[in-house]
């Protein structure tokens, strides 16, 4: 517990080096929802084989990588069904309405100091701690 | 090919970092958001670390015209908070709090999150297949009540 925040900061700087890359390299805006999205909704399909290889890499890099943990890799993802489907619904409708995510806007927005982005992050920050305190400690479903 | 290949690897290494700082654990991101539990800071360093690298990346871009390949760089980010922005940020807030998911990990941890981390994916791109529908209606709408 007490290093999660090195390997936190570390993996973070991988993070910040893969959309750096992605910028300056391939002339892309790294954001994980509107490379999946573009596919789904068909807004994309001009460049579906680059999209197709990040979220290649997305998924098989971590996989490959794993083994090399001496401790068992989870999600911890909860039981719950009923909450996982309506969280998926919630996270697909609204990245894609919002333009972004976590990546999108959160990354690569706040480090140009985009409105947009510094705004879409305040919002979904907000929600999501109120999410926890709602299905966590006053429904405690989750 | 080559663009694949740079492609696939920018890819890898992001899903790499997701999973070395700790954010495909679903755990680690509703402690972040639980400010009234048991609050763990990870995440705060995780966007730390992310936005550094990114922001010496943007200034770089700045004074460039193309990216290495060749293509043009992105142009300056849009400026207007609209409400599709708010509406979108906050329906995404709720469903990342209510099971700590994000596209990036959720993806990431597709091979070992198990029917759960299944189900999820299946659902969120369900959700990314009608919004368009959504959009237009919300749209409308708004139209209506203006």
């Amino acid at each position: 517990m007490e290093i999660d925040w090195i390997w936190g900061l570390v993996g973070g700087l991988m993070i910040g080096l893969a959309a750096s890359w992605h910028l300056l390299v391939n002339g892309r805006v790294m954001g994980a929802s509107g490379i999946v999205g573009g596919l789904v909704d068909r807004t994309g399909w001009s460049t579906w084989g680059e999209r197709v290889a990040f979220l290649a890499g997305l998924a098989l890099v971590p996989l490959l990588l794993k083994p090399l943990y001496n401790v068992p890799v989870v999600t911890n993802i909860t039981g719950n069904m009923v909450a996982i489907v309506v969280a998926g619904l919630l996270v697909g409708v609204g990245t894609r309405l919002a333009n972004g995510c976590t990546s999108g806007h959160g990354v690569c927005g706040i480090s140009r100091l985009s409105l947009r982005g510094i705004g879409a992050t305040i919002f979904y920050l907000l929600s999501g701690g109120l999410a926890v305190i709602v299905f966590r400690h006053l429904l405690e479903v989750i | 090919m080559i663009r694949i290949l740079t492609t696939f690897f920018a890819g890898g290494l992001f899903g790499a970092g997701l999973l070395v700082s700790g954010m495909t654990d679903t755990r680690k991101v509703q402690g972040w958001l639980d400010i009234f539990g048991d609050w763990d800071p990870t995440l705060a360093f995780v966007l730390g670390g992310a936005i550094l690298p990114m922001a010496v990346a943007w200034n770089i871009s700045a004074r460039r015209a193309r990216a290495v390949l060749g293509n043009e760089l992105p142009g300056k980010p849009g400026v207007e908070i609209d409400r599709n922005l708010v509406v979108g940020s906050l329906l995404f807030g709720a469903g990342w709090g209510l099971v700590g998911l994000c596209p990036g990990p959720a993806i990431a941890s597709i091979t070992w999150g198990g029917i759960g981390g299944v189900v999820f994916l299946l659902a969120m791109l369900a959700g990314m297949v009608v919004t368009p529908a959504i959009r237009t209606r919300l749209n409308a709408m708004a139209a209506a009540l203006s």
